[in-house]
């Protein structure tokens, strides 16, 4: 059965939300593309569409609501609550309420498999992992879909699922276990800055050629709710035409828009001169973003009113009362989010205490502009000669933050100092629903049509190789990193053989650390590093060689692949045999 | 500062005028879920009795919607305090509460727009077969269309109606739960 439809979704922090492409009418839309107006719960018992789902799940007590109150249209026995209601009502419950499952998905220090969401809730609460609640996000959209549209279930069409272009191969992994969960019959991923550009391409139609032209280096800067995102795509000429290339993908960073709400309701809060609640901390956060968007809208406003309402009846007593002037937000937002600086002031990174608690691993330095900072000086490789940073010539913005004017200029201001003039702004699609929309247009652009944007792994990929030494109690041999997969791998390719044999007992668990470098292009398979400092380390890798003789030893080399969908497969290819094995990527806390 | 208050007393009553407008509306669209009489009822076999509705199946729209006008903006909160002893500042604060959240939820499920395109104050005609509906005409009403008069008040209008479905599993009396919260 071919697909009717390309569906888009933008799996988000803070926000989901679903777009489609008819692949009947084939026509680009741009922002004319539609949404998926996704039924939610407001309040118990209220269903509303709307086109963006919160990211949250509820996990209520059994004597929480009356019964009945949280069907849905697909689901009238549903015990559990995804969206609005689970954002607002979790506010006040927070021991039940999961948030930020994306970033927990591609946290190393725990296992994604386990049940260990909410953090830190009470002994009685019902969990889940990371990769349940992204996957109950997933199968909310598709029962939506298939609510819908009765006669095209969505696990006919072609299903684009995005994730941030610095997600490495376990998380992409993950990411996609997730949608099988969800009843996806097969996604493909797509990295978000590049969804981004594909709505801005799918916007402008032919026209963009001439927004554009050969040698130019456009940033993406992905600031969402949750994560802040760089990469950098290149324009080339290529037989007459004009070619889009992915240069360079950013880290992880755990910095959005949700950390400078949270500024200003601390910030706010001090003013206040009380200690208040979580819910009313809560519910000044809303405040907060509610006068931002304001000041941010009308530059002749000095102040804006904040107030957050008793959570009693009485609203004369206990109401709180405070303003925001123009200068703290200032402060606080444009100049402590995006500081000015020069272009080797690199981001302070975390504090080592002696006792860390194990939390997300957030962003120490809140400074977006340092973080880009450091983003364009490590991809110096990609810079022109006597450079010692990349230059770019046109920024895209996406993300909610950037509907303030005033950061969009700041982020242009910034460029500008580091580059000698700023750089050119793209007028993008629209900043919250680009994502989704630009991955629907994707899955159009797959069946080739339209300008696809080449560009591979963002990374190159390494396993461990223990030095053979004399054991030396106390010291750990050290460890080699051997190239497995190198740089810009497209999908639907597979990488050479490196000559490197391992032998595998056969019955018994082998380990591979795994490891990943943004910025090691060179690197060919085969490649020896003698030290894998600089690298990055991945979850490691595991097989079982199952089905011979136990503790037979099998000679093996190991071949990476990249997938049509966009995942890394490692294998162990049998020496002069014909065995084949997939390696697992591990999950699990790496020690 | 009172001058604001004023505006923000007068939009809370221009919710509470609209919200009875609602409620209004909402009985006569109650109405045609009402068994229809039967068209020729047999003499000997008399029509079923319909089901009577109680007071809150007819008019759960209406509930409902101040349900919403109290979630997001306090609405019943604020018109059930006692205001007399409250100081101006204490009343504007309140009031800003209010007004925000009532007027996203006026502005979300009704396209609320003036009936005449008008300024207040303006001379406007009101024309020969007018509709009465619309218009009401006050002063010194005589004599037969078209009149000319000046424009007091432009009337609102609710564009769309697009509020969800009120609740099946719950009791749509209860406008606001009870909070408790554990300790």
């Amino acid at each position: 059965m071919t697909a009717r439809y390309a569906l888009g979704i933008d799996l988000g922090t803070t926000h989901t939300a679903l777009s489609y492409f008819s692949l009947d009418e084939a026509k680009p839309r741009g922002a004319g593309q539609p949404m998926l107006p996704v039924p939610q719960l407001t309040a118990p018992g209220t269903l509303e569409p709307r086109q963006l789902l919160p990211s949250f799940l509820y996990l209520p007590n059994a004597a929480e609501f009356p019964e009945g109150s949280l069907a849905l249209p697909w689901d009238k026995k549903s015990k559990d609550v995804v969206g609005e209601l689970a954002r607002s009502h979790g506010a006040k419950v927070p021991t039940r309420l999961v948030s930020s499952a994306k970033s927990w998905l591609c946290h190393p220090g725990v296992d994604r498999r386990a049940a260990i969401l909410p953090w830190g809730a009470p002994e009685d609460v019902p969990r889940v992992s990371p990769l349940d609640a992204s996957a109950r996000y997933l199968e909310h959209l598709r029962e939506a879909w298939d609510h819908a549209f009765k006669k095209h279930p969505a696990n006919e069409q072609e299903v684009i699922v995005t994730v941030p272009a610095s997600f490495d191969a376990g998380a992409r992994d993950l990411t996609l276990e997730a949608a099988k969960k969800a009843g996806f019959a097969e996604v493909t991923l797509l990295e978000e800055p590049q969804a981004a550009l594909y709505a801005w391409l799918e916007s402008h139609g032919e026209n963009w050629r001439k927004l554009v032209k050969p040698g130019e280096v456009i940033l993406v800067v992905d600031v969402g709710g949750g994560t802040s995102d760089f990469s950098l795509i290149s324009v080339a000429e290529k037989g007459g035409d004009l070619a889009l290339e992915r240069l360079a993908v950013g880290d992880h960073i755990l910095l959005g828009g949700d950390n400078m709400d949270l500024a200003l309701a601390h910030a706010l809060s001090q003013k206040l001169g009380k200690k208040l609640d979580a819910w009313q901390l809560n519910a000044l956060t809303y405040a907060a973003r509610a006068a931002k968007e304001l000041l941010f809208g009308d530059p002749k406003l000095d102040a804006a009113p904040v107030t957050v309402a008793s959570r009693g009846s009485s609203l004369m007593g206990g109401t709180l009362k405070t303003s925001l002037e123009r200068a703290e937000l200032e402060q606080l937002l444009t100049d402590g989010f995006f500081p000015r600086g020069r272009v080797d002031e690199l981001p302070v990174t975390a504090r080592r205490t002696g006792l860390q608690q194990l939390a997300l691993p957030y962003a120490a330095d809140p400074a977006v502009t340092r973080h880009l900072a450091a983003f364009l000086t490590r991809q110096a490789a990609l810079a022109k000669p006597g450079d010692t940073f990349v230059k770019p010539t046109a920024v895209l913005f996406n993300g909610g933050v950037f509907k303030a004017p005033a950061l969009k200029q700041r982020v242009l201001d910034v460029l500008g100092s580091w580059l000698g003039s700023p750089p050119k702004e793209l007028p993008g699609a629209d900043l919250d629903l680009s994502v989704a929309r630009g991955a629907a247009y994707y899955g159009w652009v797959r069946q080739g049509h339209g300008i696809r944007i080449r560009g591979g792994t963002a990374r190159s990929y390494y396993v461990g190789v223990e030095s053979a030494m004399p054991a030396v109690p106390g010291m750990e041999p050290p460890v080699k990193a051997l190239c497995v997969a190198p740089f810009g791998m497209e999908e639907g390719t597979q990488a050479d053989v490196p000559p490197q044999q391992f032998g595998l007992v056969v019955g018994e668990p082998t380990r591979f650390r795994f490891f990943a470098s943004s910025v090691r292009r060179e690197d060919q398979v085969g490649t020896m590093l003698e030290d894998p400092e600089g690298l990055e380390e991945v979850a490691p890798i595991e097989t079982t060689l199952e089905g011979r003789n136990a503790g037979q030893l099998v000679p093996v080399n190991l071949q990476a692949a990249v997938t049509e969908l966009g995942a890394l497969e490692l294998r162990c290819v049998e020496k002069g045999g014909a065995g084949k094995w997939k390696l697992e990527l591990n999950v699990r806390p790496t020690e | 500062m009172a001058d604001s208050f004023y505006l923000y007393v007068a939009a809370a009553f221009a919710v509470g005028f609209v919200l009875s407008a609602l409620i209004f509306r909402s009985r006569k669209s109650a109405a045609p879920e009402l068994p229809a009489p039967a068209p020729a009822p047999a003499p000997e076999k008399p029509a079923l009795a319909a089901p009577a509705l109680t007071p809150e199946q007819q008019h759960a729209s209406g509930l409902f919607l101040l349900s919403m006008l109290q979630r997001e903006g306090r609405f019943v909160d604020f018109v059930l305090e006692d205001v007399a002893g409250v100081s101006d500042d204490q009343l504007a604060g309140a009031a800003r509460v209010v007004h925000e959240g009532c007027r996203k939820v006026l502005k979300q499920y009704l396209s609320i727009e003036p009936v005449l395109p008008q300024e207040e104050g303006a001379t406007v005609d009101v024309p020969a077969g007018f509709d009465a509906g619309r218009i009401r005409l006050t002063g010194n009403v005589a004599g037969a269309p078209p009149f000319k008069g000046a424009l007091k008040h432009h009337g609102w209008a609710a564009k769309d109606v697009k509020l969800p479905q009120p609740p099946t599993a719950l009791d749509v009396k209860i406008l606001a739960p009870a909070e408790v919260e554990l300790p």
